[in-house]
């Protein structure tokens, strides 16, 4: 702690001993204040992108999930027991996953709060780093200046050492989620957890489809077998025989009379 | 004296509890030193509460430094072993 207390200090100090007039360090030290700003508050957005892909896998991963649940219902209701079984294997797998992301979106959550708020106290100080740096430079002589600026540092380079330490702890947490979000990627393109679009078939849909294409094409051999047993087909063909053979007499008839 | 919680501010807190707080400081140190994952955790969040029980907000747009440096809610031991290393007096100072 002290180890962490000395290292903020150091930094202002050095900055305090380069100057010639010690008024110059305020304006550059302003500086650096604005730049950090700007990179918490893309901190901020950097979490806030991890948590939205986030959202859309966790989103993606629930549909195959449902999907699969239909097609081991639909399985079961065909009666293929091992090809219901194998469904619902797959979707404890996602399951798993599903659960997995929802601690990482909590972890995120959190981050991107705690961030927020850091962003907002830098912000506060760095007002009133501008506001104390003005009345400096207007008030006092380089001579005067060096313990009112030493007083305006330490508070707010501190601050600005712990902002750099919640950053740096963001970006860890988003590079880890990231690869992680990368390989979940990879793996729905793949087609190992299957397409969630629809686009491609997976393995259950294709079996399904050939087991109701089977079953279509057995209905339809019982509906030509039924006609054909009725006897239907050969009446049909003795009627067309009869329709077109018995007009002929008649116009013959016709002629005739 | 001031203590900052890394990451979600600073607190002031009298100096009459300095005693108080270099207890729980104490015990935090122990379970560091005997790396026990389940005391660190337990000591930590003991010595928070207490910060932030006896402790005031200082407000956003204070300038002033810490005395002290506390990690936040969810450091790591290592973290922490980490801030400790070369101090040598635990957390609080004095």
């Amino acid at each position: 702690m002290k180890r962490l207390q000395m290292i903020f200090s150091a930094k202002a100090n050095k900055a305090l001993d380069r100057a010639e007039d010690p008024r110059e360090t305020l304006d550059y030290s302003y500086q650096k204040q604005l730049e950090l700003l700007q990179k918490v508050r893309r901190g901020v957005a950097d979490v806030a992108t991890s948590r939205k892909r986030l959202e859309l896998q966790t989103q993606q991963l629930q549909q195959q999930s449902d999907k699969l649940e239909g097609q081991g219902r639909q399985a079961l209701a065909a009666g293929r027991e091992d090809l219901a079984r194998e469904a619902l294997t797959r979707r404890s797998a996602l399951q798993q996953q599903l659960t997995d992301l929802g601690t990482q979106h909590g972890a995120l959550l959190a981050e991107e709060e705690k961030l927020t708020l850091a962003s907002q106290r830098l912000q506060a100080k760095v007002d009133a780093f501008r506001t104390k740096k003005e009345t400096i430079k207007a008030t006092y002589t380089a001579a005067e200046a060096q313990t009112k600026i030493g007083e305006a540092f330490s508070g707010i380079s501190e601050e600005m050492g712990d902002v750099g330490l919640a950053i740096q702890r963001a970006e860890d947490k988003t590079q880890t989620l990231q690869a992680r979000a990368g390989a979940i990627d990879e793996l729905l393109a793949s087609g190992a957890l299957d397409d969630p679009t629809g686009t491609s078939k997976d393995d259950i849909s294709l079996e399904l489809e050939r087991m109701a294409s089977s079953n279509d094409v057995e209905l339809e051999m019982q509906r030509l077998k039924g006609e054909l047993g009725a006897g239907t087909a050969p009446r049909e063909i003795e009627g067309q025989a009869g329709a077109t053979a018995a007009p002929a007499p008649v116009k013959a008839e016709e002629e005739q009379a | 004296m001031i203590i900052r919680i890394l990451g979600q501010g600073q607190y002031v807190v009298d100096d009459q509890h300095t005693d108080d707080l270099n207890q729980l400081d104490a015990q935090l140190e122990q379970a560091v030193e005997a790396g026990d994952e389940t005391a660190f955790r337990t000591a930590l969040l003991a010595l928070l509460a207490r910060v932030r029980e006896l402790g005031e907000c200082l407000p956003d747009d204070a300038l002033e430094a810490s005395e002290a440096a506390v990690p936040g809610d969810d450091a790591t031991l290592a973290e922490v072993k980490d801030l400790l290393v070369g101090s040598g007096e635990g957390l609080i100072p004095g």
